[in-house]
């Protein structure tokens, strides 16, 4: 039950992820590679959506990015630290399936994973 | 005097079709299929670093002695295509990018349409009315 919850989550946001790329990279000039489009999504996409940008990236320039945002909003109103730290995948699949989904769009197939620790902080 | 255009998407199947009607259909068609020929070539020329093309307004790709045709790619891979008759000579470049503009803004509005499934054929009145207004500019 949970599991289905959280595939349909992440299934519509990867529909409004495609939709949201389209239009933020409308009047953009093109991406010169996998790292531009990596940057876009931390500063533009992310400021657009949540209003702040991504703490940190990371990438072992191999395929692997790590973005950490350490106060993302839609697990600021629950405590900080680990009291409801179950719930928090629920809240997080969702923005995975953006991520995938305006990848996707731009061309770049991926598996968006999320891992929270302590909260409001997420990778 | 005719004219077409053409939307494709990233794995080049038409998404969109429209041309006014011409005596001479085959060499219409085979411009346009000439043009995305083009446009392809291009992109995998940026690929490799061998054109740095900022820009998503592709130009002029193909004139033949009847026929021009332009190119578009959008940053999601969607290729447009317009072909214009050669002996009209009043379209200047920046109508052209405009007109790839406007293309381009219709066709993010149909991708932000939740009832729209991404790859399939394009039927919306919206971006018929967008493009007839154009066609009939052209002309």
């Amino acid at each position: 039950e949970n599991g289905r919850c959280t595939t349909k989550l992440e299934s519509m946001g990867f529909r409004v992820g495609q939709g949201l790329i389209e239009r933020f990279t409308k009047d953009t000039a093109r991406f010169k590679d996998e790292l531009d489009i990596m940057k876009f999504i931390c500063k533009d996409f992310w400021t657009t959506v949540f209003k702040k940008q991504i703490d940190n990236l990371r990438t072992n320039h191999q395929g692997i990015y790590v973005l950490q945002d350490n106060k993302f909003r839609l697990l600021t109103q629950m405590s900080a630290g680990k009291q409801y730290l179950e719930h928090a995948p629920k809240y997080l699949a969702f923005t995975c399936g953006l991520i995938r989904g305006g990848l996707s769009n731009l061309g770049i197939k991926s598996i968006v994973t999320a891992e929270v620790s302590s909260m409001p902080a997420c990778k | 005097v005719p004219g077409s255009v053409v939307c494709c998407s990233s794995q080049n199947y038409p998404l969109y079709i429209r041309s006014v009607p011409t005596e001479n259909e085959l060499k219409f068609h085979y411009t346009v299929h000439t043009s995305l020929d083009v446009v392809d070539e291009k992109i995998s020329a940026m690929g490799k670093a061998l054109v740095d093309q900022r820009e998503l307004y592709l130009g002029l790709l193909y004139p033949t002695e009847d026929y021009k045709g332009y190119g578009y790619v959008t940053n999601s891979k969607v290729k447009f295509v317009m072909v214009v008759d050669s002996s009209n000579t009043a379209l200047r470049d920046n109508e052209i990018r405009s007109m790839f503009r406007k293309l381009h803004n219709s066709y993010t509005d149909i991708m932000c349409n939740p009832f729209y499934n991404p790859g399939d054929r394009i039927h919306s009145r919206a971006f018929d009315n967008m493009v007839n207004s154009m066609m009939m500019q052209v002309n």
